[in-house]
């Protein structure tokens, strides 16, 4: 990421609030993110962490009426929060597009495979229904589905759970994304079937300069794609570093208990495993300061009163904690 | 972790508990916070309180007939809402009118209630060929639309309350039985029953605790949706002549004999059938405001 | 541990002794039959064989991983083991008694046996407070309502649910892991010898899944436990197993204490599934997909070695000969490659 080519995709202070009811459910509070062109940045978090909303919020996927959505979001150069729905709908799939963690649900159980492909690539490009087709051959030949003319004409019901999922990467790049959003695509995936899939997407994105945000809660997974990773935790970044840096030197405490137990030789057999004590903050009523200082270690006063700012402590490496700068 | 065993169990039996309301009481709530529902209920309790009082509030005696006063038009004198054609009170006669009209409305659904219940619950637990069984025989009555079949066998058993009452239960209790057999089904796929089979319980034990509890509800709320096709299906067959008798007051036979006032006072022969479409309704919405509130599942 | 555990823990007989497998598994086998559909393209086989001739045994006080993808039949062998199907041949044997016979009712092996499964919402009755759901256990069997209660209340103390604040609540009213725990303390009401733990921990986030770990652990010295563990992370299974089981297709392809099935894999499948694990070193990226396309379906496997198709070191005698699991100190393996009297060796290559 050169200081000079602006990032592809900018987030500022994003605020997310949802309205259940009588409570409010802050999901986000003040997340800052950029994303280069061809940079595949992975969001690691628990549930509850806001990593799922990101993606959402990007694509402007939420119900607008139950959901508040505050701060700056900015696309290629575009800004989503001012888009109007026609603006909105031209941006999913040519610009910005995502896959999901259950192709089942993502896609339409009554369509065959190559018509959804075929509907989206004539919804944004006008080609006729043979282009249309045979793009979505190429397509289903990118992924890697074998047998592509007869997979084609396949329900998302008659196919495994990897080819569906290659379908689903398929779909979301039959318009030439700039940006892949996947959120949890490899999580219900048997192993054997996840490295595919993560290899495919790798490839893609060398072969295509994709630009891919991989949400998960999977730090094996979230390495084998990223190159930069940012930690989520009750709505916001708490670290953000290349992958490397933070597999080996965590700075921040959630991060370091995080990896605690992932990290090779980790689990040893026989002691106990370290455990972060307590429970995910909830989201309808947020401790003032540092949204990880109740179950915090090395926590203080200062932790409690206010939010940590974000504070560099290496170069491309940040952590949102007062203890640790 | 040091305690002694008596201390431990003593306390941990004495010890008060907090207890969370349970899933009725939250139902009730979401309830009383829906107001189309609320109204429904109100309609429907304000109903059957005159029902029950009917004998003792009408305002003129419902079975009191004279040729004079034959016909006479809502409004007049001693005749809030008009006379029938022979001369009655029409609203004496309507409030009278509630008593069956919602017995027979009521009283075939609750006995289907039971009977489907029983009888799908068995078929959802039993599976293999006893449901097979069951749902075959289902499927034949299912074959006859219910207001021909509450017909032909009002005809054949004859006129009278009871036998319409008989007659619709019969035609109500495949439509609960499906219901049951399918919400029956769906629960004793989940991981609680299996939990409960794994525990070495028997199969009455597990329906008792754990199935009765999660089927009951959505057949109850499909049952109150039947009441107001009981009450049309009642009317139907007092119109027919095959239910109530006169000189009892009843609303489909209200309209049938009524039927022929039509050119003359409409508005007074409407008024029968007018009491059933609000009763109708009412029980609907407090039956899809039931289903609502029993939805959610927080 | 103490007296509360002692007052918990009935002494259910151990009559076989420490040598004796407590659980005896041989022959397992368990179609599903198809619904022939007249109008669909005639494909082979009419059944799901989910489960295909599965033999093993589970030690007393040991931890068995079993770990395998999807169509390997891992959960269906659990449920046959619970009996909560029925299999179609095979025998279970538990502590030396078969199970179903007079020397041991079904009954009585089911207070002996339980299960924790992955769904934890859906494994809770919604209707029940979560008292109800442990005691209901021991209630079945004769308890009187107090003194199942109280060992419900008791319990759920030990799972780390105060069950003052917890013990009225309704499932719904409970994080992933604190159902899991109910679910964790309503396996041990009945005080049973084997634990069967269906990916039990797997729907929970990492952090809550090392409070249950520690807790597994925990409550497998204090009550003597034996525990099958089935997951498909595998680097749980090689944290808390002492013998792991690995199954392809409906057999168990591999089984051996875990260090050794996780450091010197002999089938080639079980290493193909050690290289699928993402490496954790972004300097050492896995360059090539250890295994292509997906996992197999049961209802028409392969002839010979059901691996044979996707295996880089098949040959032509894979195709022909099913291979028998053969046994070197304690790991066994089913493959031709380390059976000496098959047709390996001498074959030619798979065309």
């Amino acid at each position: 990421m050169t200081a000079t080519t602006s990032p592809l995709v900018s987030i500022r202070n994003l605020e997310v609030a949802f309205q259940a009811g009588a409570k409010t459910v802050h999901a986000l509070n003040g997340v800052n993110l950029e994303v280069g062109r061809g940079e595949a940045v992975a969001l690691i978090g628990e549930s509850g962490s806001g990593k799922s909303v990101t993606l959402r919020a990007l694509m402007r996927l939420h119900p607008p009426r139950r959901t508040r959505i505050r701060g700056e979001m900015v696309v290629d150069g575009r800004d989503v929060l001012a888009m109007n729905a026609s603006e909105l709908a031209a941006m999913r799939g040519p610009v910005v597009s995502m896959v999901f963690q259950e192709p089942l649900l993502a896609l339409d159980p009554v369509y065959t495979v190559g018509r959804q492909i075929e509907e989206m690539v004539r919804r944004h490009t006008g080609k006729s229904a043979a282009e249309a087709r045979a793009r979505a051959l190429s397509l289903f030949e990118r992924v890697r589905i074998p047998s592509p003319e007869r997979r084609l004409q396949a329900y998302p019901h008659e196919m495994s759970g990897g080819m569906r999922q290659r379908a689903m990467i398929a779909l979301a790049l039959s318009c030439n994304p700039k940006v892949l959003l996947a959120d949890e695509p490899t999580t219900a995936l048997d192993a054997t079937v996840q490295i595919q899939i993560l290899l495919l997407l790798r490839e893609l994105q060398r072969e295509l300069g994709l630009a891919i945000v991989f949400v998960t809660h999977d730090i094996g997974a979230a390495a084998e794609i990223a190159d930069r990773v940012a930690v989520m935790y009750g709505g916001r970044i708490v670290e953000q570093g290349s992958m490397a840096d933070l597999l080996r030197a965590p700075r921040h405490p959630y991060t370091q208990a995080l990896l605690k137990g992932r990290a090779h030789g980790a689990m040893q057999k026989g002691q106990r495993l370290e455990t972060i004590p307590g429970s995910p903050p909830d989201l309808a009523a947020l401790p003032p300061g540092c949204s990880f200082a109740p179950r915090c270690s090395l926590a203080e006063a200062q932790c409690l009163a206010k939010v940590p700012d974000i504070v560099p402590v290496a170069a491309g490496h940040e952590v949102r904690c007062v203890r640790v700068a | 972790m040091t305690q002694s065993v008596a201390s431990l169990t003593a306390a941990a039996v004495t010890a008060p508990v907090a207890r969370s309301p349970g899933y009725w009481s939250n139902v009730l709530r979401r309830l009383r916070r829906d107001p189309l529902a609320l109204t429904a209920g109100g309609v429907i309790l304000a109903l059957i309180i005159i029902a029950i009082l009917a004998p003792w509030i009408t305002p003129a005696d419902p079975f009191q007939a004279s040729m004079l006063k034959r016909l006479r038009p809502i409004g007049t004198e001693g005749y809030p809402l008009g006379a029938d054609e022979l001369g009655r009170d029409m609203l004496s006669r309507l409030m009278l009118g509630a008593r069956l009209s919602l017995f027979m409305g009521i009283v075939p659904v609750i006995a289907a209630f039971v009977v489907g219940s029983a009888i799908g619950i068995l078929a959802g637990y039993a599976g293999g060929w006893t449901s097979t069984l069951i749902m075959r025989v289902v499927d034949v009555f299912y074959a006859f639309p219910s207001v021909l079949l509450a017909i032909a066998l009002s005809g054949t058993l004859g006129a009278g309350i009871f036998n319409a009452i008989l007659s619709l239960t019969i035609v109500f209790v495949p439509q609960i039985v499906r219901v049951a057999e399918s919400v029956t089904t769906q629960v004793r796929r989940s991981d609680y029953v299996d939990a409960a089979r794994a525990s070495g319980a028997s199969p009455f034990t597990i329906v008792r605790a754990h199935v009765l509890s999660n089927v009951l509800g959505p057949i109850f709320v499909y049952s109150t949706s039947l009441i107001s096709v009981s009450m049309i299906l009642a009317s139907g067959l007092s119109f027919l002549g095959l239910g109530v008798r006169p000189p009892e007051p009843e609303w489909g036979l209200m309209l049938n004999t009524l039927r022929t006032a039509i050119y003359t006072q409409p508005w007074v022969a409407a008024l029968p059938g007018v009491m059933i479409f609000i009763t109708s309704m009412s029980f609907n919405l407090l039956s899809d405001g039931l289903r609502s509130a029993m939805e959610v599942k927080e | 541990m103490n007296a509360v555990i002692d007052a918990v823990r009935v002494t259910h007989e151990d009559v076989g002794g420490p040598a004796q497998p407590l659980l005896s598994v041989r022959g397992l086998i368990k179609h599903f039959p198809l619904k022939r559909d007249p109008l669909s393209r005639g494909r082979g086989g009419n059944a799901v064989r989910a489960v295909d001739g599965v033999d093993f045994d589970v030690k007393k006080g040991e931890t068995l991983g079993v770990v395998g993808e999807s169509g390997c039949g891992k959960s269906t062998t659990a449920r046959l083991v619970m009996q909560l199907i029925k299999q179609d041949q095979g025998e279970l044997v538990f502590d030396g008694m078969a199970v179903g016979s007079r020397a041991l009712a079904l009954r009585e092996f089911r207070r002996q046996t339980q299960m924790v499964f992955q769904d934890s919402y859906s494994s809770l009755n919604p209707r029940m407070t979560i008292e109800d759901s442990v005691a209901f256990g021991p209630l079945v069997h004769g308890s009187a309502k107090r003194d199942a209660i109280a060992v419900a209340r008791g319990l759920l103390g030990r799972v780390g649910l105060d069950a003052q604040r917890f013990a009225g609540r309704y499932p719904h009213e409970l994080s992933g892991g604190q159902r899991q725990r109910v679910n964790i303390a309503r396996a041990l009401a009945l005080h049973p010898r084997l634990v069967i733990l269906d990916e039990a921990v797997s729907a929970l986030d990492k952090s809550v899944e090392a409070q249950v770990l520690n807790l597994l652990l925990d409550l497998k010295d204090d009550f003597g436990l034996t525990y099958m563990f089935i997951s498909h992370d595998l680097n749980v299974v090689r944290y808390i197993s002492d013998r792991v089981m690995v199954m392809y297709l409906g057999e168990v392809v591999e089984l051996g204490p875990v260090d050794q099935v996780f450091d010197a894999p002999r089938h080639p499948y079980t290493q193909a599934l050690l290289r699928s694990m993402p490496s954790m070193e972004p300097g050492q990226r896995t360059e090539s997909a250890p295994l292509s396309g997906d996992p197999p379906n049961p209802i028409d496997p392969p002839s010979g070695c059901r691996f044979h198709t996707r295996c880089a070191l098949a040959r032509a005698a894979c195709a022909a000969e099913a291979p028998a699991m053969t046994q070197q100190d304690g790991h066994a393996v089913r493959c031709l490659i380390h059976q000496p009297d098959s047709g390996y060796a001498a074959s030619g290559a798979l065309t």
